[in-house]
């Protein structure tokens, strides 16, 4: 169906960053659009899931070109939720960074730039075209390049050269895969190829062309080989945009992996084959980073690694049980992984650091506050009956069912690590005494109510969401389900995109 | 660099280039050229005259700082992509007037969204040229 | 034509690779660069190379239609070297306040120790 509504959350982030554009240097006047405008964000993709759940895929032709020739905008079930969650996210970061980021960093244009990047966000998910999605990926890396090296502090800019140059080569192999698909079928619209794919007579040049596009999102997603990047550059930002890249741009990669193996490049043996030997070396080599990293930061950025691990086995499996595992964890994972980061930032406002060492006594002094996080953390190792649960339960049960068991092994290492980092960094961090000799300096304390609120608030929120999706997961289940369906059998996506076929 | 005849010739080329700029920019609908074209040939010209006089009297040339054209510039496509909505058109649809314009010929949302185009590009090449100019001259004193 | 373009897209892409290794942070931009445009011309043959043909044709005119240039291709190249554009300028401004900083061009001196960490 046809809905000339669907780019709405993209829009409304786009007068967001320009109406701040206009009041640059009013930090007072940007924090408030900035909180106003993705709030409105959210509601409209509220909206928008709703229509889709109601009315199947909505599809928009930009500029009123028919579906194989112009840009077309596809919102189905997944890409809707991915929406909606990335806007609550965006909520909570909005919110967070108006209070966590410091000022000198408003003044070069700190929201602006994190609207453009939800917007890109929003537009990726939304995209039903191949060169299309390139182009959002790319806003969404110069968006992140700038917020990554607002500030420049030295760290912080060493950072960033390595997450350039991996970030842009990944978009050079994309471009690459992009190109020769389009010399081989002639099309770029995601549906249209998925028709075209098949009648090509030369499926081995298919298969290569797939090894670039897994490269490209390889590199962005963060997988084994190629993640290196993630652990040296996530965490030298301020928390309010590592809380982003964390929780929102690897798992773009995931979502451009999900889009295009399902629809375009249907995994074969070998792919299958690499794709879960890929996750459980991202896994292995995710968990032992974690093992030793002493900073919350760092070991945060490792668990991101590892957790990647987790949803590339989804999709290596492409079963649709899998599949909804996948798809569970991916939205589990966003919101989850967002508040790590700002609950980094919060135990650095409250301490000044994010080294274990010098770190302790926060449960004494703030028991409410740590309660809170604890319920975050316990959803991250996959407590029952928070979210992280639910989907592990899938992965699980489908490893088993199609005997892969160097994933199951990998799967409860996985799990274990990040329950004994956890426990760990809550040891540390939370019950133990503040070391001798370190001299606290607690900026969160003396700080006027209305700061601290917004600061907790939207962990709180986030938290929240975690709760109510595992409370419940029946109603997600079957929301899941219905997404593992629509990746598995595409024609629904193929007939609202071009049309009745025959 | 100062040399006394590219200053010269610049004092000419700057209107004549900003002219050609938009002369890209109105014809880009249907003959190669463009917004970004169009925005990067008028850039070319500011850049041409702070070469010759430095960036400083090209800043009092423009009277503002080029940032400020990017959330203008921005603003105008903005509005054109989503003006369509409002008439019931999927966004970027082209929105027509029925009689031409003298000169200029036929007007539509599209011309705005390549004026918009136009003004982001002058505004981002500018400011990045300037950021890096006045750093290379902040290290030189 | 096609064969010399592809041993240009070769040597473009083995080049930028090859720059891509190298531990200087300007050699690193030009790899990029040279990947970038690299793929820009894989794009350009790929989409066939056809002369003197018109890229749109008149629906009356059906004789014709097997006959033109893709005009996609070109659209296509169009934007990648506006993002390649707007990313080269970052990534230099980029390098040269890391150069004001670190006052080095070697990659490697880019490795602050994780005991400083803050």
């Amino acid at each position: 169906m046809i809905d000339n509504h669907i780019l709405g959350p993209v829009f409304i982030h786009l007068f967001t960053a320009i109406l701040q554009l206009i009041a640059w240097r009013k930090t007072v006047t940007q924090r408030v659009i900035s909180g106003i405008g993705s709030f409105l964000g959210v509601l409209v993709s509220i909206r928008l899931l709703d229509k889709v759940v109601d009315n199947g895929i909505l599809t928009l032709n930009a500029s009123n070109w028919e579906a194989p020739f112009g840009i077309v905008f596809v919102a189905d079930l997944l890409s809707s939720t991915l929406v909606l969650i990335t806007s609550l996210a965006g909520l909570a970061v909005s919110l967070f960074s108006s209070t966590g980021i410091n000022r000198q960093r408003m003044l070069y244009g700190y929201f602006p730039i994190f609207h453009f990047l939800v917007m890109g966000l929003n537009g990726a998910f939304l995209t039903g075209d191949i060169f299309n999605l390139y182009v959002w990926f790319e806003v969404i890396i110069i968006s992140s390049f700038v917020l990554m090296t607002l500030g420049g502090r030295k760290q912080q800019l060493e950072g960033a050269v390595k997450y350039m140059a991996l970030n842009i080569l990944a978009s050079t192999f994309f471009l690459t895969g992009i190109g020769i698909l389009y010399g081989i079928t002639g099309s770029l619209n995601m549906a249209d190829l998925s028709q075209k794919i098949k009648l090509v007579n030369n499926q081995f040049l298919i298969g290569i062309t797939s090894t670039f596009f897994l490269i490209g999102f390889g590199i962005k997603s963060a997988v084994f080989p190629l993640y290196y990047w993630l652990p040296s550059s996530y965490h030298t930002p301020p928390s309010a945009v590592a809380a982003t890249f964390g929780g929102l741009l690897t798992k773009v990669g995931i979502y451009a992996m999900l889009r295009v193996f399902s629809l375009i490049f249907i995994p074969d043996e070998f792919t299958r084959n690499l794709l879960m030997v890929l996750a459980v070396l991202t896994i292995i080599t995710g968990s032992l980073g974690a093992l030793i990293k002493l900073n919350i930061r760092r070991l945060f950025s490792y668990l991101i690694v590892c957790h990647i691990g987790f949803m590339i086995g989804g999709i290596g499996m492409f079963t649709k049980v899998a599949l909804m595992g996948t798809i569970f964890y991916l939205f589990h994972d966003i919101l989850v992984k967002t508040n790590m980061f700002l609950i980094a930032g919060v135990i650095r406002q409250m301490r000044g650091t994010m080294e274990m060492k010098y770190l302790g006594g926060i449960y004494g002094q703030y028991p409410k506050i740590s309660l809170l996080i604890a319920l975050v953390l316990f959803s991250l190792v996959g407590i029952p009956p928070l979210s992280g649960f639910w989907p592990k339960i899938f992965l699980f049960k489908e490893s088993l069912n199609l005997e892969h068991y160097a994933f199951v092994a990998a799967l409860v290492l996985g799990s274990f690590v990040t329950l004994f980092a956890i426990a760990r960094m809550w040891s540390e961090v939370f019950w133990k005494d503040v070391p001798a000799g370190v001299d606290a300096e607690d900026k969160f304390a003396p700080m006027p109510l209305a700061r601290k609120i917004l600061l907790i608030l939207p962990i709180g929120l986030l938290a929240a969401i975690t709760i109510f999706i595992g409370l419940n997961a029946e109603v997600v289940v079957q929301l899941v389900d219905k997404i593992s369906d629509q990746l598995v059998d595409t024609s629904s996506y193929v007939e609202a995109v071009l049309g009745k076929q025959n | 660099m100062k040399s006394p005849i590219l200053q010269s010739a610049t004092k000419y080329l700057l209107p004549i280039l900003l002219l050609f700029s938009f002369f890209l920019l109105l014809r880009g609908h249907y003959y190669p050229g463009g917004g970004f074209v169009g925005g990067l040939v008028a850039s070319i010209a500011f850049v041409l005259h702070s070469f010759a006089n430095g960036p400083d009297e090209t800043m009092k040339i423009l009277k503002r700082k080029p940032l400020s054209l990017i959330p203008t510039g921005l603003s105008i496509s903005a509005l054109s992509i989503t003006l369509p909505l409002l008439f019931g058109y999927p966004p970027m649809t082209g929105l027509w007037f029925e009689e031409p314009i003298p000169f200029i010929g036929m007007i539509g949302s599209s011309l705005f969204f390549d004026l918009g185009v136009y003004l982001v590009v002058v505004g981002v090449v500018l400011t990045i040229l300037f950021t890096i100019s006045l750093n290379n001259l902040e290290e030189k004193n | 034509m096609e064969l010399l373009l592809i041993i240009l897209i070769g040597l473009l892409y083995g080049a930028g690779v090859y720059m891509i290794l190298r531990r200087s942070m300007v050699k690193l931009l030009l790899g990029i660069m040279f990947l970038g445009t690299g793929a820009n011309i894989l794009i350009f043959l790929l989409g066939g190379i056809t002369k003197g043909k018109p890229p749109v044709i008149d629906e009356s005119l059906k004789m014709f239609q097997d006959n033109y240039a893709d005009p996609i291709p070109q659209a296509l190249i169009l934007t990648a070297i506006v993002i390649s554009f707007a990313l080269t300028a970052f990534a230099i401004v980029l390098l040269k306040r890391v150069y004001a900083l670190v006052d080095s061009d070697d990659l490697d001196d880019l490795n602050t120790p994780e005991e400083e960490d803050i």
